[in-house]
């Protein structure tokens, strides 16, 4: 027997995702996964999974689920109101959900993406080697496509019915969003990149899970906006005949024809993506090798954090 | 910061923070091609430690890494080296036989075709048949191939307005390529029409049909075949075939 999760009510955009789908770009297939690995991660960790476990991410808002046994959950991503059969129930935190209980999970406040995650991990069936949904060609997930009111889901096993608490806060540094130039930085002259790394720039509502369109000074490749179509990367900045920077994201295509500009650097990927739309930041260019110290650096921040989890009331590192 | 305008070749490119890629060309030609598959074998049967996986595309080569485990720069030297060390000819990928419908609802394009041609639909037909073509590089969405080896004749810009959707199947003209899509999906390019043969499907034990390299010969078949390989299709069956060379 199986444990169940039901969706009541669905927020925008439901889908269920894990650590990514890996090996297969050269056929075609995006990586998908989390778009915020950290929050992913870190939300797993708090309900006893393993930091991969598929998870349910939310845009903007969550909804309204219950499950038929006793499970685990924390929801991560940002600041949000949360409710337990009416009962406040913070983010960021494990809280125990009886069976027949009802999940409220309201509005993201300042972020843009958020996790759920319930102890056992959600155990669809895995598509080439992960439960990730990719909705433009409906792989993964459940069915491939979003969760909608009347899903049932299949959890895996709730080892123990325990509480976790970060011992460690999480927090996400301000500052501008970091980018190693290129690889066609060379299409665009002395001008414009400077126009790129200085002037303010905002995230548009043209944003799902493939991309986001940015709005700013417009871009002008003095090279033409064509190049024979090669490999992207999540984080590639393309620039189209519109002039508008558009950033691949976890579910972009595997190749393009755009000039890349600049690639975001690993370390702020989820930092651009929890931008609520229309608040504006700049870009920094930094160097291809101080971009992978910044991410490796960022790993053990990360790995600190997850080894922190522990239960609440347990002595806490930073007091 | 930006690149020298001369550039030679092969040319190593840090693409951010997790990929480098290898360029062997700025045109679109088979000898490059060819050269990037090369090196692609030779990083498969010898994986760099770090190498997490590889996208060959039509004149360059993308390695994506884990700078946890190697340094980009480390990565880049090593391909560097691999690179200058690579023959100019891969194996010469397989070779395949795929049924083709020509006209009909998928084939939208093809009266407008033979009309920029000024010449008869059964010529550009027999053109578009009697090529050998080259799968370049799969990309864009699951086992989508782009492909090189289109005549001359038939080559033709893509529409300036796309269309929202075109089926799984359908053999497209964009420029001097030519493409079989493997989804539904929005494209700007041009249809002549349609093979019932499934270049992804998921429940197969081989959900893609083809790799870079391969080569592809097609056979005209009639809308009864069609119907009929539609329906083997459905079954699970996979009705291409390989060709001896």
């Amino acid at each position: 027997m199986s444990n169940t999760l039901k969706i009541l009510r669905h927020g925008p955009l439901m889908t269920i995702q894990d650590g990514g789908r890996y090996g297969f770009r050269a056929f075609g297939v995006s990586t998908s996964g989390a778009i915020d690995r950290a929050s992913h991660a870190i939300a797993n960790a708090l309900v006893g999974n393993d930091r991969e476990a598929a998870t349910i991410e939310f845009a903007l808002a969550g909804g309204v689920i219950e499950a038929d046994e006793d499970v685990v959950i924390a929801v991560t991503g940002g600041a949000c109101r949360i409710e337990i059969d009416g009962q406040s129930a913070p983010p960021w935190e494990s809280h125990i959900l009886l069976k027949g209980q009802k999940l409220e999970i309201g509005a993201l406040r300042g972020a843009v993406w958020g996790y759920l995650a319930i102890s056992g991990g959600i155990s669809t069936a895995p598509v080439l080697g992960s439960r990730s949904t990719h909705l433009r060609t409906g792989l993964g997930g459940l069915d491939g496509r979003n969760l909608i009111a009347g899903d049932m889901l299949t959890l895996g096993a709730t080892a123990a019915l325990e509480l976790r608490t970060l011992g460690l806060p999480w927090f996400r540094r301000p500052g501008a969003i970091r980018v190693v130039p290129g690889p066609q930085d060379n299409y665009f002259d002395r001008e414009t990149w400077t126009t790129f790394t200085s002037a303010p720039f905002t995230v548009t509502t043209s944003r799902d899970r493939m991309a986001m369109v940015l709005d700013g000074p417009s871009l002008t490749a003095a090279k033409g906006h064509d190049i024979i179509s090669d490999a992207t990367v999540v984080g590639s900045i393309q620039v189209p005949g519109s002039g508008k920077p558009i950033v691949l994201s976890a579910d972009g295509q595997t190749t393009g024809g755009y000039p890349k500009i600049a690639t975001v650097a690993s370390v702020d990927l989820a930092r651009l993506a929890q931008l609520p739309s229309g608040q504006q930041f700049r870009f920094r260019a930094i160097s291809a090798d101080a971009a992978e110290d910044l991410f490796i650096d960022e790993k053990r921040r990360l790995d600190t954090v997850l080894e922190s989890v522990c239960q609440p009331g347990a002595k806490r590192y930073w007091t | 910061m930006h690149n020298p305008p001369d550039i030679n070749y092969p040319r190593i490119i840090r693409a951010g923070d997790r990929a480098v890629t290898v360029e062997f060309s700025s045109t679109i030609d088979e000898v490059s091609n060819r050269q990037v598959l090369a090196l692609d074998t030779c990083l498969s049967t010898n994986p760099p430690a770090g190498m997490l996986e590889t996208v060959p595309t039509y004149r360059s080569l993308t390695v994506i890494y884990d700078p946890q485990v190697v340094r980009g720069a480390a990565m880049a030297t090593e391909l560097g080296h691999r690179a200058a060390l690579q023959a100019s000819s891969d194996t010469g990928g397989r070779l395949f036989e795929f049924p083709i419908l020509y006209g009909g609802e998928h084939a939208a394009d093809l009266d407008d075709l033979a009309r920029m041609k000024d010449l008869s639909v059964e010529d550009i037909i027999r053109l578009h048949l009697e090529a050998e073509y080259r799968v370049y590089m799969i990309g864009f969405s699951p086992g989508f191939a782009y492909l090189g080896g289109l005549p001359e004749i038939l080559h033709t810009p893509r529409l300036a307005v796309p269309r929202q959707r075109i089926e799984a199947g359908a053999i497209g003209i964009g420029g001097q390529q030519s493409s079989i899509s493997s989804l539904p999906g929005p494209s700007g390019w041009r249809f002549i029409g349609r093979t019932p043969a499934k270049l992804f499907d998921v429940r197969r034990d081989l959900p893609f049909l083809l790799k870079a390299g391969d080569r592809i010969r097609f056979r005209r078949i009639s809308e009864d075949e069609a119907n009929d390989l539609d329906r083997r299709v459905a079954r699970g069956d996979i009705i291409v075939r390989e060709i001896a060379a």
